[in-house]
This record gives structure tokens, sequence and C-alpha cells, in this order.
């Protein structure tokens, strides 16, 4: 048993429903009890979709136990089947239904439905979301591909010279993190690169279109969390090449553009394909008191990653804090992470999560949904840049965070939470003002302010039984005098310095050598 | 009861008349959770679960940024499931961690699922074991919001069920009367003047706003619910002593002041005392009702089943806003707890316990009522559809109880009318 106050990911047939409901003309028949339809929220509510997921639920409840729940599944299969007319007919269990074990998969197999019918295996007490949207789109394209894959070991055919390059651009689900936008963005993109885009999928694909996709010259694995799978099989059973950088950042998305030309052959100067306002207004002078803020990057394994190189590189931010909890992408996190000089952060309990932000006490938080709980409790101005999210990261604007806009609009997002440079400042200068203060937020947010700031509490969060740590009243004043948003890195600083030293009082001296001993 | 409505028996709604079994779109009782840990301010509510159970409340309620979580889900795993780790000693761990991280808490409730219910985890037995663990500490109780046994507010239901073993006894000769139900604090304030002008003393509301306020139960007990759902509650009540006050819901004008009638008669408060008292609230929500009134009079309602407040509410539409009621869809339809709504209600109405959604949703879209009362899973479907909805999670989530909210209570069914006459952008046909 695990205790969890927030989940990262729901259960893997949630992913199933993700990439259902994402598709045209397929249907999912999911063995469920009564409630479980609560998910068709997530698509009407959040992604504000206009029509139900393409999902029967058999919700059966206490009373169908004792009979055939069996029986509810064929009448469940048939009716969709009837109903919907699917072009292919998905079967799976969620995570009751797994415990009572009838097969719905085989069920359907049997049951001479009038459609092609692929059964999914969700293993709901391991797996999560991603990896069940992961799995049913690399069942759905095996399923339908497997009978036109070449014979192993042929060569492809290269591409005729009358023949425009065109790519697929795969892992974009519903409940992505602004898919729709980031879809719309790098299809521009390679537009304005001379590519097609063959395949869109799953989201907005049929089955038909599925079947597609080997005509393309190559996969963008744009969503590794959903595509990674389903493109290394396609590597591998039609040798098409894989592109793989995610183009989220200004240096990503010419990486990107660097990538798609050489996979494709293509002599393409990237200078002249597009450009963004991001280097600009990073570079112009409002932007210096930018520089080493201390962020915290924590995210699904591909936004994680992608967000700390625009943190470091294109914000100038200092990444202290990098993690995901995407354990099929901890390999490329820790990576990542050694090159900033960090230990990786690899979880996904949320407790776990809190804990190391405040001990790093980061002047940002970019983060999930759920690190704003943990950025309100610790007073820290955060930004979403991952699933999971809520309706407010599903804009009706539009707002990419791949490509050139989608780098404009990492820009405004990310710097929107802090304090501006004047307001930062005056705090620093004067301390008790009665309308700019410690205990209202910055002033730019108006009401939006998160009220009191505690990120002055001891780093450790609980006092620690051995240590005798006392902060003198004088020096507890003067630690007051700092500004709020690196009040909790000086306290953290300090008492550091004063363990070293073997001190047990923090005078108003401890506090200034210890500023000047980690002044470099 | 009220004299507005002429009743005689033939004119009675007789009851459901008819059954659909089959694929339901309602949440499961999991969801109860949502209003009761704003209610109950000092309660944790740990679910037994899956993750499916974790991602449903997180979806619900994440929206909203918690500073401290009031509930969790302790996971069940692969192990929990093979047997391979006793599954009360992880709960014991589970638990001790929580009440280590939460110092505030007096009040735990351990909360069933359909998997913790599957694998038949007994939680009460584990709920009486921590109890003794922690004794000095917290309350420890348990309670089913599994989707196989409760829909929606059927959570509140077992919730509230699950702490009548722990309600003081009345002394006897004394007299009370329990208030069922959540209600919004408001409206518990409104209550509490309109009982002490009655003269009506020792009420008590349960819930109450701390786990500690729970009412003293015995044979001088009156129970009125404020709320159809707690069936299972005021039964349990009634097994320990108290009388069930069968009265309409107080929703509107007249459902407010049948309700307050019917309290005053079995307290045997004057006639004339308690039409003078509730004259002024009663005109106050009649004058607050008209111009919403004015706004549905005539138009045709639909409600598909979420949370056994359809009956009351198609009630209320039907009598104090002039609607016409299609069908009334209710997950579960409780003949004792509805007894004073029934007696109100057009006998020729359409009354469907359960579903199948699909066929349900055929027959909305045959008759294209001006108006459909349906979940959020549904709702925006039906719009793109070119049909009207109000969605009815809302209703559980307003203050809408009583005289002075009866204006409100039409308005949240008026909007989306106003609102369609109001938007210029797009087709709603």
């Amino acid at each position: 048993m695990e205790l969890t106050l927030w989940t990262y990911e729901g259960p893997p047939h949630v992913g199933a429903i993700r990439v259902a409901a994402s598709m045209r003309d397929v249907h999912l028949m999911l063995h469920s009890p009564q409630g479980d339809t609560y998910a068709d929220l997530l698509f009407t509510m959040i992604e504000r979709d206009g029509k139900r997921p393409p999902v029967t639920y058999t919700t059966f409840q206490a009373r169908d136990l004792g009979s055939s729940t069996a029986e509810m599944v064929l009448h469940s299969l048939r009716e969709a089947a009837e109903r919907f007319k699917p072009q292919v007919l998905m079967v799976a269990d969620s995570c009751t239904a797994e415990l009572i074990q009838d097969q719905p998969g085989a069920l359907a197999l049997g049951a001479n439905l009038p459609v092609p019918v692929i059964s999914l295996e969700m293993a709901a007490y391991t797996r999560k979301e991603n990896w069940g949207a992961a799995e049913t789109f690399y069942q759905l394209v095996r399923g339908l591909l497997s009978r036109q894959a070449p014979p192993p070991g042929s060569e492809r055919p290269s591409r005729a010279a009358d023949v425009r390059p065109s790519v697929n651009l795969l892992g974009p689900t519903k409940l992505g993190f602004r898919c729709r936008d980031d879809v719309v963005e790098i299809e521009r993109l390679l537009m304005s690169m001379g590519v097609d885009v063959n395949v869109v999928a799953p989201l907005g694909a049929s089955p038909r279109d599925l079947q597609l996709i080997p005509k393309a010259d190559a996969n963008v694995n744009l969503c590794p969390e959903v595509s990674d799978l389903t493109c290394s099989w396609l590597a591998r059973t039609f040798g098409m090449p894989t592109i793989t950088t995610i183009p989220m950042g200004w240096g990503a998305t010419r990486d990107f553009i660097t990538e798609v030309a050489s996979v494709l052959g293509l002599d393409i100067d990237v200078g002249a394909v597009g450009a963004s306002r991001l280097p600009w207004y990073s570079r112009s002078i409002d932007s210096t008191y930018l520089t080493g803020k201390r962020v915290f990057v924590f995210a699904d394994g591909s936004h994680a990653v992608a967000a700390a190189r625009v943190a470091r590189d294109e914000m100038g931010f200092e990444v202290v804090g990098l993690g995901t909890y995407s354990r099929e992408r901890a390999r490329d996190v820790r990576a990542a992470a050694k090159e900033y000089g960090l230990e990786a952060l690899i979880t996904d309990n949320y407790l776990e999560v809190e804990a190391r932000v405040q001990e790093l006490q980061p002047e940002m938080v970019l983060g999930t949904q759920m690190e704003r709980h943990i950025a309100k409790r610790l007073g820290i101005p955060c930004a979403v840049i991952s699933t999971p999210a809520h309706v407010q990261d599903y804009p009706a604007r539009y707002s990419p965070q791949m490509g050139f806009e989608g780098a404009n609009v990492l820009f405004d997002t990310w710097v929107h939470p802090l304090i501006m440079g004047l307001e930062e400042h005056l705090l620093h200068m004067f301390r008790d003002d009665f309308e700019f203060n410690d205990s209202v937020g910055p002033s730019h947010l108006g009401s939006e302010g998160e009220g009191a700031r505690s990120t002055g509490q001891s780093a450790g969060g609980q006092p620690d039984g051995d240590k005798t740590l006392v902060w003198a009243f004088d020096a507890e004043k003067e630690l007051k005098k700092i500004p709020f948003f690196v009040r909790g890195k000086a306290r953290r600083n300090t008492e550091r310095f004063a363990e070293e030293q073997g001190l047990s009082t923090i005078e108003v001296d401890t506090l200034y050598d210890a500023k000047a001993h980690f002044s470099n | 009861m009220s004299s507005v409505i002429a009743s005689s028996v033939e004119e009675h709604h007789p009851g459901p008349q008819t059954q659909e079994r089959g694929q339901r779109a309602v949440f499961c009782g999991l969801t109860s959770i949502i209003w009761l840990h704003r209610r109950i301010q000092d309660a944790f509510f740990l679910v037994v679960g899956s993750r499916t159970c974790a991602h449903l409340i997180q979806s619900a309620a994440g929206v909203m940024i918690f500073a401290e979580p009031r509930f969790a889900t302790a996971i069940l795993s692969e192990r929990d499931l093979a047997g391979m780790a006793d599954c009360h000693e992880e709960l014991d761990r589970v638990v001790g961690e929580l009440i280590s991280r939460r110092g505030g808490i007096n009040r735990l409730f351990l909360v069933g699922s359909c998997p913790s219910e599957v694998i038949k985890l007994d939680l009460e037995t584990a709920a009486a074991k921590l109890q003794v663990k922690h004794e000095n500490r917290v309350r420890i109780s348990a309670f089913s919001g599994s989707g196989i046994e409760t829909t929606f507010t059927q959570g509140e239901d077992q919730c509230l069920k699950s702490t009548v073993a722990e309600l003081p006894s009345l002394a006897s000769g004394e007299q009370n009367l329990i208030v069922l139900g959540t209600v919004s604090d408001i409206v518990e304030d409104q209550f509490r003047r309109l009982f002490d002008d009655l003269g009506i003393g020792n009420v008590s509301f349960y819930p109450g706003r701390k786990a500690g306020d729970l009412p003293a139960v015995g044979k001088g007990t009156r129970v009125i619910a404020a709320q159809p759902f707690v069936g299972e509650t005021a039964r349990a009540l009634i097994d320990r002593g108290a009388d069930l006050i069968s009265a309409p819901f107080p929703l509107g004008a007249e459902g407010s002041k049948s309700w307050f009638e019917a309290v005053a008669s079995v307290y045997d408060v004057p006639q004339e005392r308690v039409q003078q008292i509730l004259e002024l609230p009663y005109q106050r929500a009649k004058r607050a009702l008209a111009p919403h009134r004015a706004k549905l009079e005539g138009k045709r309602v639909h409600f598909l089943p979420d949370s056994q407040l359809e009956i009351p509410m198609a009630r209320f539409l039907s009598e104090e806003c002039g609607l016409e009621v299609s069908e009334i869809g209710t997950p579960f339809h409780d003949q004792l707890i509805m007894q004073g709504e029934l007696a109100r209600l057009a006998k020729d109405v359409s009354i469907v316990e359960g579903q199948d959604l699909d066929p349900a949703l055929a027959r909305v879209r045959e008759s294209r009522p001006d108006l459909t009362v349906c979940g959020m899973g549904i709702a925006n479907a039906l719009e793109s559809e070119g049909l009207r909805t109000k969605w009815s999670i809302e209703l559980v989530f307003s203050p809408v109880q009583g005289f002075d909210q009866a204006g409100d209570l039409a308005a949240l069914f008026a909007k989306p009318l106003v609102r369609q006459d109001i938007l210029e952008v797009g087709s709603w046909s």
C-alpha cells in the first residue's frame, strides 16, 4: 500500500481512453464498475470536448458480481459494435475488473463481432496512465500494420526525386500538455522547411490513417511518453528513422530543424526557417534580474529535460533541482541532470517532491498541477510546464510549448509569476511599506498573490531532534529583512554554515559570515 | 402539511414506474468526499483503493490548490493483492504515516472502494483496531464509497451511517431534533434562527462543522432530512429510537414552508404562530422566485439520474416555477425518505429508476426538452447537439435549501436559458 495525496498519473486505462478519444472511428469497451465513467469528464470538462469519448463501460454493480459479469461484457461489446460501428473495437479492463478476471479481450475475440478487435492488457496495479496510452497506441499500430511489414532485412526504398519529403507526427493525444497547438506549430515549421506531414496520430487519426504511416520518410517522436514504443517498433519493422529531438525552446527547435534536415537529407539553413522573440527578450536588459534565479523543475520526462535546457541556456536561471515522475524516461532525465551537476529526482511520490522543494528553497518551481499545491504551501512562484494539468491549462488561445511561438509562450509564462525587477529592488530596500511587503504577493498579479509567505521556515521543516541550532533574536530579526523570495535560501545557507563551523547559536554576524562564505 | 396542494390518495404519485438497467453514467460514492471534507473541517478521508480512485478525486477537486490536502488514497499494489503483504499491517503503517504528518485531524474515515471490496478487505475491523492504537488522538471509522455499492451522494449516507453507533444516547425525558444531510453553513444559520423563532430548541445538524459535533440520539429524538440521499442513516437513527418526520424537502418557498410546518406540527407549535413566523420568509421567497418563474414557465425539463435530488427538484420546478416535467431519472428511489415528495408530484410524471445510458439519451433527443438536468460527462455533448443543459452536480454544491435560497435555486435552472438568449456567438440549434 502506498499513501498517495496526489497522483501524477491516472491508471493505465485512462491512457487507453486518451488514445481512443484522440482518434476517429475507434471505440473502446471498458470493463469497469459503476463510477469509472468519471473519466468522461476529463474530456468533456478539462478538454472541453463537445462529444462523449468513444467509450462504452460495463458499469457493473455489487449485485452483478453474484451473476455473470461476463454476460455484461458480451452485451456491451455487441451493443457498442452495433451502435457505433467503429473501424476497430478495443477492449480493456479497469483496475476492479482486473480483479474479477472475466478476460474481456478473450471474450471479444470469441464473440464473432462484425469488427476487428484489439485486446489490451492494462496491468492496473503496476503501470500508469502514460504507459497505458503508449501500450494502446502501440497495440493499435502493430495490429493494423504488422501484415504490411516487409520481410525482415529488406532495404527501405529511398524517396523518389519528385516526391516531397514527409514525416509522421506521433504521440500527441487529448489530455496531453498543449498537444493541440504543438501539432499546429510543428506542422507549420515543417511546412516552411518543405516537409509534409503524412499522419498525425493518435490525435485526429482514424485506423485507416494509421495504415498510411509507413508511407512517410520518418517518424517524429513528438511525445515520447506515448509514442516511443511505437516509433521503435516502426523503426525495427519498417526501417523508418525516428526524429528524437523534442522541439521545445529556441535551441531545441533549431536542433530539431537540423535533425529533420539531416534525417531527410535536406539542405536547409536553420536561421532561415523561422525565429522566436525569446532570444531578444531574454537578452534585453529588463531580463538581467532573471540571472541565476534558482528554479526547480519537475515534470514528465520530456518536458522536464526540455524545460531545464530553456531555463538555464535561454532564460539564464540556475537549475537547482530536476526530476520526473516518468520512470520510463528516468535514464534521459538522469543524464540531463548530470549536465547540470544535479542528482535527478525520480519519483511519483508527491511527498518526496515536496520535501525536495522545501530543502532546496528555489525561487521558482516549474512543475505540474501538483507542484502548484507545493508552491502554494511554501509560498514560491510556480508555472505549469507539463501534465498533470487542469482546465486552466487547456486554454482557448493559441498556446504551444513547441517551436518558435512555443518559446515565446514559455518566456511569458515563466516570467509572469516572478516579482518584477523594480518591485524586487524596492522590497530589498524598504521592508515595512503598508502596501508593498512580504505578506502580499507580487503587485502585478493583483489578488492572485498567494498570500502569506512562509519561505522563511527552517529548511528542514520540522526541527531535528539532535540539532541544537538556535537563532538569536537579533539574527532572526535580521533574517526577516531579507526579502521572502531569497530568505529561505539565506536561512538554509546560514544554518548549513553554522553547522559546518560547529556553532550552536546563530548571531547576526553568523548570518553575514555565511553570506560572505556562499557569495561566489 | 401545507394547504397549497389538495391531495387525495389517487392523485399521489404511485412511486417508481419503471426501472432501467444498463450502462450508468454516474459518480461513485467517493465523490462525496469533495464536499464532506469542507463541511467537516477536522476530518480526513483516506480512500483504500486503486490509482483510479485517487485519480477520480483529484480530477474533481484538484483544480483547487491545496496547501494541506484533507483526503488521500492508500493505493493497493500488486503485493497487497497477491497476499504477499498483510493488508492490515500495511494500512496500519499508512495510517501511522498520515497521522504523524497531519496533527490537526480529529476524525479519520477509511473509505472503501471497488477494489478493496472485491478483495474483501474488512475496513470496519481495521478501523476498530486502529482506533485502539490511536485512541487519544483521533476517532477512526470506515464506510464504503465504492461504485459497486454507492452512487454519488450515497457516499454521504454511508459516511454518516458509520458514525451513528458513536452518537451519545439521549437522556430519557429529553427531546432533540436532528437535521440530517449536509447543508451549507449559511443555510444552517438561517434554519437555526427559524427554529429558535418557532421555539424549537436542541437542534443539531448532522454532519456538523466539526467531527466532534455528534448529536445525541434516543427515544425523544426527531429526525428530519434536509437531503434526499440519507435514507440508510435515517433508518440507523430510527433503530436507535428516533422518529422520522415525513416532509417534502426544503427546496423553494412551498417546500421550505411545508418542511418547517411538518417539524412545527410534531412539536405542537400553535398554527397561528407558525404562519406568523413563516409568512415573512415565505413571501420573500415568492418575490425572489417571480422573475425566474417568468423565464422558466411553460418550459419542459428532463432529469437524468445523478444525486437523488431529481424528484424534489422536479417537484419544485413544476409546482413553483411552472415547468413541465418530461422524465425524472433517479439513480435510486428510496420510498421512505421520498414519501413527502411523492404526495405532491403529479401522478402521470414518468419516474425512471436506474439507467441505460444510450437509450436514455435517445429519449432526450427524441423529446428535445428545453432543459436537461444531467452530469458533466453528458452536458457538453448535449449542448453541442443544440440542447440546453443544467449540470446537476451544482445542485449538491450550492446553498439551495430554505426560503432565502429559493430564488437562487430557480436561477440555477434559468441561467442556461438566459445565457442562450444573451449569447450571440455561434448557434445552439
